[in-house]
Parts: structure tokens; sequence; C-alpha cells
């Protein structure tokens, strides 16, 4: 499972869509909506997607960790729309036979998300500003060559 | 030929919509959309930098050649997940 959704994240939908009878591991991350940005106060966020995109680069992400691993069960759902603190912005699932692989798949995959899927978030202060959020400065370093 | 071009985040903020129809000339590239984009919008120029492309869902450079009905997006970078 690899979607973009407006409802509400449980994690429910991607460990069903994992669970396996030879897997002795269900990673799980969530990644939910944090009270502030190094230090200053956040009212809400707000995700935007390309969800047709966003979808096949998710697919992506499960094939290389099916090529690095040899895991094949990894679903990802990530909320768009407008999210507040405490709620979850992401799901992981990664069943593996063993947790070590597990754990790192399910940290790979989050990595990767970040880098090639098509999702931005608009933090909204409580002092009223906003902003569409600009990645760190590692992003740029593993941007692909540009021609 | 006509292609579909769409934006999100800042460039969809900056250039007031989410997507639009343009008719380009044969041959026409990424480039050439970008170019047109520059006239309305010359800041633009300064994302280039860091501001990615895609054709048809997948990433793309300048150079990529366009046809009939695809769908180009500009994709600024990316920041989805959470911050951990």
């Amino acid at each position: 499972m690899f979607k973009i959704t407006t409802d509400v994240i449980t994690g429910a939908e991607v460990r069903e869509a994992v669970v396996a009878q030879d897997a002795g591991a269900v990673v799980l991350f969530f990644g939910t909506v944090r009270n502030n940005t190094a230090g200053r106060p956040t009212k809400y966020l707000e995700y935007e997607a390309y969800p047709p995109m966003a979808e096949k680069k998710m697919a992506e992400i499960a094939d290389e960790i099916s090529d690095k691993w040899g895991i094949h069960r990894v679903a990802m759902i990530h909320r768009v729309g407008k999210l507040e603190i405490g709620e979850v912005s992401v799901a992981v699932a990664v069943a593996s036979p063993h947790r070590k692989d597990g754990f790192e798949a399910c940290q790979y995959a989050m990595n990767r998300l970040k880098q090639i899927v098509p999702i931005w978030k608009r933090e909204v202060w409580a002092d009223g500003d906003a902003e569409w959020v600009k990645p760190d400065a590692v992003f740029f370093e593993e941007l692909p060559e540009r021609t | 030929m006509k292609v579909t071009v769409k934006y999100f985040a800042v460039c969809h903020e900056m250039l007031d919509r989410s997507e639009e129809e343009m008719q380009l000339p044969e041959g026409a590239t990424v480039q050439t959309i970008l170019k047109r984009l520059e006239e309305e919008w010359p800041e633009i120029a300064e994302f280039y930098e860091v501001m990615q492309m895609s054709v048809n869902w997948e990433y793309a450079t300048e150079k990529t050649e366009l046809t009939e009905g695809d769908e180009v997006a500009l994709i600024p970078p990316v920041t989805g997940g959470s911050d951990v």
C-alpha cells in the first residue's frame, strides 16, 4: 500500500497491508506534528502532495528495500491537508523475518521519502506567519545531478 | 503540441494557479516551459537551482523532450514526512 490520503492515519491500514505469516517483526513508524520548530511555536501544518507521482515514488522506495534487504512487505501512507499538533502525518510499516532488517529498512524508507517523494509542508506559526518549509542542507547534497 | 503543467507548494502560491495547459512548438523541452514561466515570474530563476521537474511522474531535466499530452510538474524541494 502506497497512498496519499486526507483521512486520519491510525497505523492499522499500513500494518494490515504488510502482515505476513513468515514475518517475525512488523516495524511501524509514525511521523507526528510537533508543536515547535527550533523553538518557534507551531500552530498547525498543511501538507500538499502530487498524489500519483508520490505514490509511484513510494513504490520505488519499496523496490529499493526489496533489493537491499530482500524485504518485500512495505507500506507507506502520507496525509495531506491541515494537520493539528500531535496528529500523524506519515506512517510506514515494514514486515520482515527479523527485527534488525526491519528497523533499518523502515529508517531507510523515511529517509528516502523525505528526498524523492513529492510532498510539501507549510508551517503556520502560532504568531500568524506561514511559510513553505525548506529542506535542510543535507537534502541539497543528495539531489540528483542536474544537466 | 499541448501539455499540462502542474505547480505545487511555493510555485502554486507564486503563480497563483495549480495547473494549466500550455501550447508548445514541436521539439519543445522542459526548458521551453521554464523560459516561458520566467517571463511571467522572473524570480522563479532563483528557484531553478533547487527545483526539480517531472514529466509523467518521473524526475526529468531541462533537456527532456516533450510530446503531446505530457504531464509536466515543477517540483520544489520536497519536505514530506516529519523532522525526526
